[in-house]
């Protein structure tokens, strides 16, 4: 429908001065009671073939429907291989965050506790799921491809708190290689 | 048991077992067609329906019932509290009351049904019409103006609607010549080698279509469901009940529904007699298809506007039922001599 339909004025009644006739109404579709009683039988088929029809719909908790794979889902803070933190604490992420949902405290790298491979890294990295709005600006902020957003969208919780993702939360797990290397030492 | 049965204490016991029975029996029923209708009604649509509580989903209306059982029964401000809380038993009553006399079946001698009246239908008639101040009263006594508007609406229709009900039904009596459910079912007729039960509808057709019309905006069911209709009433006079208050309006309407589908298939399709079948459960399987007509209409037609409505009954309905009656005895006069 355009707005001039809804304003009424697409089919202006037309001004008429005093005298002027009433113009015959223009005829609509001729109806009769049988025609009536067919456009009935009608619908009539039409919803039972419905009903006879697979069903359309996906049973959600048990069937997933497939989703893109550049879903912007719940985040995560990503490892180089050899098991270094990728983020160097810089605040891009958190300065291109339109809602502002995310906070980096970063700290300085030293020779005995190398966290990441830059400078600094991330002592605190925080994100307010509540908050964010999942628009994956912090991934393209970000210039070590620290941050992405992954494919979980099944963030529901029972309490507020909860919804503040944490640096141990967001970050992956180590490479397998790397673990077994760590358990080793002493 | 006859014996029992004929004795004056008996007689009562029996009656009362009976009418406890058929209680429960109602109750499921209705909360069976609930689901019906919904599962019906998703597959129309091509969604599957209730499938989570149990098989099927069967146990969704226990799940409902006792939702709705916890729930805050709120009463508004300013209403007229004693009103309020009679409105909706009054139709719980009145829902439960027409099965008194509606004649389930004759199975092995044994009769189910309460009472065998011989105004079993004009009853059925006059405690139906009871649902009008069911809802009137609901939907003055909330203090809101949607409820009162769907009071009035319905209150209009229902009456509009009762007369062509009424008078639908006048041709059957005519040719039974008895109110007596029993008798209506029973009758017979002798039309050369064949002798035995027929389904009135064969003698009266129109009767049967202005009945399933006029029965349909008599249980506010789509399309004729303008007292409830969501979207210009905010449910109408349900708007302010809530709780098991409303759970009563709500098994009233469904009640009410499969009573009109019991009274179709009473008196036009041949009540229990169908070829082979066992009596009750042909009466089950009857009224199952009746109910699947209702749900099925809902499924298809969108709702009538308020004047269409008017028209239909007044103008439609209501002079076909008269002529039917004048058309009806002029022939019997003729058949009969």
């Amino acid at each position: 429908m355009t707005d001039e339909d809804e304003n009424g004025s697409g089919d202006p009644t037309p001004l008429r001065r005093p005298g002027e006739g009433v113009p015959p109404k223009p005829e609509g579709p001729k109806t009769s009671v049988a025609a009536d009683v067919a456009a009935l039988a009608g619908g009539l088929k039409t919803t039972l073939q419905e009903f006879f029809r697979p069903v359309v719909t996906t049973e959600y908790p048990e069937e997933k429907t497939p989703r893109s794979e550049r879903y912007r889902g719940r985040h995560y803070l990503r490892r180089y291989d050899n098991g270094l933190e990728r983020c160097i604490g810089c605040e891009l992420c958190a300065a291109a965050c339109p809602v502002g949902c995310i906070l980096v405290i970063a700290a300085e790298n030293t020779e005995e506790n190398r966290v990441s491979p830059g400078e600094r890294y991330a002592k605190t990295y925080e994100i307010n799921m509540l908050r964010c709005i999942f628009c994956g600006y912090c991934e393209e902020a970000c210039p070590v491809q620290a941050i992405v957003l992954g494919p979980e969208y099944e963030l529901s919780d029972t309490s507020r708190e909860k919804f503040i993702y944490t640096k141990e939360k967001l970050l992956e797990p180590l490479p397998p290689d790397v673990e077994a290397r760590l358990k080793d030492k002493p | 048991m006859s014996d029992f049965y004929n004795n004056a204490i008996g007689h009562w016991v029996v009656v009362a077992i009976a009418m406890t029975l058929l209680l429960f029996v109602v109750l499921t029923a209705t909360a069976y067609t609930v689901w019906f209708e919904r599962v019906a009604l998703g597959r129309i649509q091509r969604r599957p329906g209730p499938n989570r509580v149990g098989p099927f989903g069967l146990l969704q209306l226990a799940a409902d019932g006792v939702k709705l059982a916890f729930k805050e029964s709120f009463i508004p401000a300013k209403t007229d509290k004693v009103m309020y809380v009679v409105a909706p038993t009054i139709a719980v009553a009145a829902a439960f009351l027409s099965w008194a006399v509606i004649p389930i079946g004759i199975w092995y001698n044994v009769q189910y049904w309460i009472a065998d009246l011989n105004i079993g239908v004009l009853l059925i008639f006059a405690i139906s019409s009871l649902n009008v101040y069911a809802i009137m009263l609901g939907g003055y006594s909330s203090n809101n103006k949607y409820s009162l508007l769907g009071g009035l609406r319905s209150a209009a229709q229902l009456i509009s609607y009762e007369m062509a009900l009424g008078l639908s039904l006048v041709p059957t009596f005519m040719i039974v010549g008895s109110l007596r459910l029993r008798d209506i079912v029973d009758y017979t007729v002798h039309w050369g080698p064949y002798t035995g039960p027929l389904p009135l509808i064969i003698l009266t057709p129109i009767g049967f279509v202005i009945y399933l019309m006029a029965a349909v905006a008599e249980t506010n069911r789509a399309p004729f469901d303008l007292p409830e209709a969501e979207q210009e009433l905010i449910g109408g006079f349900l708007t302010e009940y809530s709780g098991l208050k409303f759970v009563m309006y709500y098994l009233a309407e469904y009640v009410n529904m499969i009573t009109v589908a019991a009274l179709a298939t009473l008196l036009f399709f041949g009540g229990w007699y169908l070829w082979i079948v066992p009596p009750v459960l042909a009466f089950f399987l009857k009224v199952v298809f009746f109910l699947f007509l209702y749900i099925w209409l809902r499924g298809t037609l969108p709702r009538l506007r308020y004047d269409m409505l008017m028209r239909l009954g007044w103008k439609v309905l209501l002079p076909l039922a008269i002529a039917n009656i004048i058309v009806t005895g002029v022939v019997l006069v003729v058949v009969q001599g």
